[in-house]
């Protein structure tokens, strides 16, 4: 089945890649900046938590020695959970956004999230290459950052793909999953340790904020991006277990609804 | 007998309806959950095709025409059946292929070729041949969202022809076009066939299933209510949808090997019908240009309103080549009593090409059969028309005088 699966996208590599160029065509297509957009809407919202934020978070990051070290915090967390909401929001729709042509054309279906992930993968290294520029610009060693940002990437995309896929099924059949996915990433936002530390919560508040997934991948990126240190392995392990049943789900929840997946888009 | 292109065996659809989507959820996760409703939309559906032939799928709307194509281009999944089909298939549904409004006609047509399984050289080597097909002129370079519909049909068939498929699907796209893209497609469409390429082609166009498809199938209800040539498949489905309830539609074989078809609700009908000649003598063969005389002669089963006596004359592929009738003529019948009888004659030179020719008989409460249909018989006699003068091409006679003159400068005196 998974060999199917990879031949299928294989004969399809050159429709692929097309596709995550025209992809990036497309959301240039018809506004007068074009490419900017792609680096403004995120930067900005990196900006607006850097001055809002930056005056509650006052006190230094321990072990980091840097006037602009909450800047820093803030892209490297950024640079996951970026991609982590990309990947999830575009696979959520992604059956509808191309009911058009899953009515009328006869395709193998893997190169849709293919496409998807392909082409969110390259928006967030353009975010990534802002990063890599503003640590050396505010002297900070970007090396462990690009050594560890391939792995990182997978394991978030990975997970994100099978989660936003299995979510992206249902959403056929119940529009509203769509709705509550919105919700629910804004309440993720603020559960994650992104635009704040762990440290500024009470001791008893951590260990609930631990089961959330999403702490160890934002861990993850703070560990290498800003101590040069490696991931916790455990987590990493663990990650990669989670990304790889969610996979499985979506490819499970998939086989069993394509078969009434057009019937209802 | 070449092996068929296409096995379409035991298939049906349905559309499961739950009570709440989540049933449908859970019966996703494997815990079974009966859907509230199925519906059947397609039922035991089976035919085969083969490699060249070009069938025509006719049917109500809501008969389940545009879902069979859907199951057989393979967008959509079947519930019962399978269908094998050998070889490529392209298909043009619901008048489109999918097209990224914001993208140019260019660039859809990259990314329709794309999803067919055509990589970038390949689509690079005939895009020039779809520009040029789809005669879109600037517009070939402009978003999709400033097409018309019929520059968006032509760009779908462009793509969709550019390769030549073992199994063409067209879904009422060409009714869209113009008359003059029409022709262009038909005219693709029958070079591919002679390259072998199988036809499928939905269309409420009975001239164009006519002149086209050398097979019919018609649906009704989502079963296959006939499966034949095209003139026997039509005849029937021209009855079926004067047909009120209870009537029956009798289909006779005809001594000529063709199917004749009877419908109606037999509130009259027709007692004879025969061809004379200008001597009064009954004939089966005239010479082209000749008076003729069609006489029948009809009985009244019941009191009726009003009664009106059409006919048509129809070539071998059941086009109709003329066709008039008593309302036409202001002269319909008025409050008619039961066991009447009534005699009709129709005068007419007989200006067809040479060739077999039948006459189709419709008594009716109108102008049009839909309305009251006592009786409708196609096949009603078989004629044929004979050239004793000098040669002509065409199917219609029209008496011209010839003028030739040396030199351009010369006038033509009339």
């Amino acid at each position: 089945m998974l060999n199917s699966l990879a031949s299928a996208a294989w004969r399809y590599r050159y429709f692929i890649l097309a596709s995550i160029q025209g992809d990036f065509r497309s959301r240039v297509a018809r506004s007068r900046l074009g490419f900017l957009w792609i680096i403004l809407v995120p930067l900005a919202q990196v900006a607006i938590y850097a001055f809002i934020l930056s005056a509650l978070m006052t006190q230094r990051l321990p072990g980091i020695d840097n006037r602009f070290a909450y800047s820093l915090y803030l892209l490297a967390g950024f640079s996951g959970w970026f991609l982590f909401l990309e990947v999830i929001n575009r696979c959520v729709t992604i059956f509808l956004d191309n009911a058009e042509a899953l009515k009328k054309i006869a395709f193998p279906r893997i190169v849709l999230p293919i496409i998807v992930v392909g082409s969110s993968v390259i928006n967030n290294l353009v975010f990534f290459g802002l990063v890599v520029l503003a640590y050396v610009l505010l002297g900070h060693d970007p090396l462990p950052a690009i050594a560890w940002y391939p792995l990182l990437t997978l394991i978030t995309a990975a997970g994100a793909a099978g989660l936003g896929l299995s979510l992206g099924v249902l959403n056929v059949f119940m529009r509203d999953v769509g709705q509550i996915v919105g919700i629910a990433l804004q309440f993720g936002f603020w559960m994650t340790p992104i635009v704040y530390m762990v440290d500024i919560l009470p001791e008893s508040v951590r260990p609930i904020l631990m089961l959330n997934p999403m702490y160890w991948v934002l861990d993850s990126y703070h560990r290498t991006f800003l101590y040069g240190l490696p991931p916790q392995p455990l987590a990493l392990l663990g990650l990669s277990v989670l990304a790889v049943g969610l996979l499985a789900l979506a490819l499970m929840l998939f086989r069993r609804a394509s078969a009434e997946m057009v019937d209802v888009l | 007998m070449t092996a068929p292109v296409l096995t379409v065996s035991g298939v049906g659809k349905a559309f499961r309806r739950y009570k709440r989507e989540m049933h449908r959820i859970l019966s996703l996760c494997g815990i079974s959950m009966a859907p509230s409703e199925e519906r059947w939309v397609l039922r035991d559906i089976n035919f085969a095709v083969e490699p060249g032939q070009a069938v025509g799928i006719v049917g109500r709307n809501g008969a389940g025409k545009s879902t069979l194509l859907k199951l057989i281009t393979g967008t959509m999944r079947q519930t019962t059946g399978t269908i094998a089909v050998n070889g490529r298939i392209s298909a043009i549904l619901e008048l489109g292929m999918g097209f990224n409004m914001e993208f140019t006609g260019r660039q859809n047509a990259f990314q329709a070729a794309g999803m067919m399984g055509f990589n970038q050289s390949e689509i690079e080597g005939v895009i020039a041949e779809i520009e040029d097909f789809a005669e879109l002129g600037d517009y070939f370079e402009q978003p999709i969202r400033v097409y018309s519909s019929g520059m968006q049909v032509r760009l779908a068939f462009a793509v969709a022809t550019a390769f030549r498929p073992e199994v063409l699907i067209v879904d009422e796209a060409l009714s869209v076009g113009d008359a003059y893209f029409q022709y262009k497609c038909f005219d693709r469409i029958r070079s591919f066939r002679k390259q072998g390429t199988t036809l499928i082609l939905v269309s409420h166009d009975k001239a164009a299933l006519q002149s086209i498809c050398d097979r019919a199938i018609l649906l009704e209800a989502g079963k296959v209510a006939k499966d034949g040539s095209p003139e026997e498949v039509l005849d029937y489905y021209n009855a079926l949808i004067a047909a009120k309830e209870g009537e029956e539609i009798e289909t006779i074989a005809h001594p000529s090997g063709r199917v004749q078809t009877i419908s109606g609700d037999r509130r009259a009908r027709i007692e004879s019908v025969a061809l004379y000649d200008s001597n009064g003598t009954a004939v089966e063969t005239v010479a082209v240009g000749k008076p003729v005389e069609l006489r029948v002669t009809a009985r009244a089963h019941a009191d009726l309103e009003k009664l009106v006596l059409g006919f048509a004359l129809k070539d071998r592929l059941g086009q109709t080549m003329f066709g008039t009738n008593t309302f036409f003529a202001d002269q319909s019948i008025d409050d008619v009593t039961e066991g009447e009888t009534f005699s009709f004659g129709f005068r007419f030179d007989a200006n067809l090409g040479p060739g077999n020719y039948s006459v189709s008989l419709a008594l009716s409460g109108g102008e049009s059969h839909l309305v009251d249909n006592y009786e409708w018989r196609d096949l009603a006699m078989i004629f044929t028309v004979v050239n004793l003068g000098e040669p002509f091409d065409g199917k219609t006679y029209i008496p011209t005088t010839v003028d030739v003159v040396r030199g351009a400068d010369k006038a033509i005196s009339t």
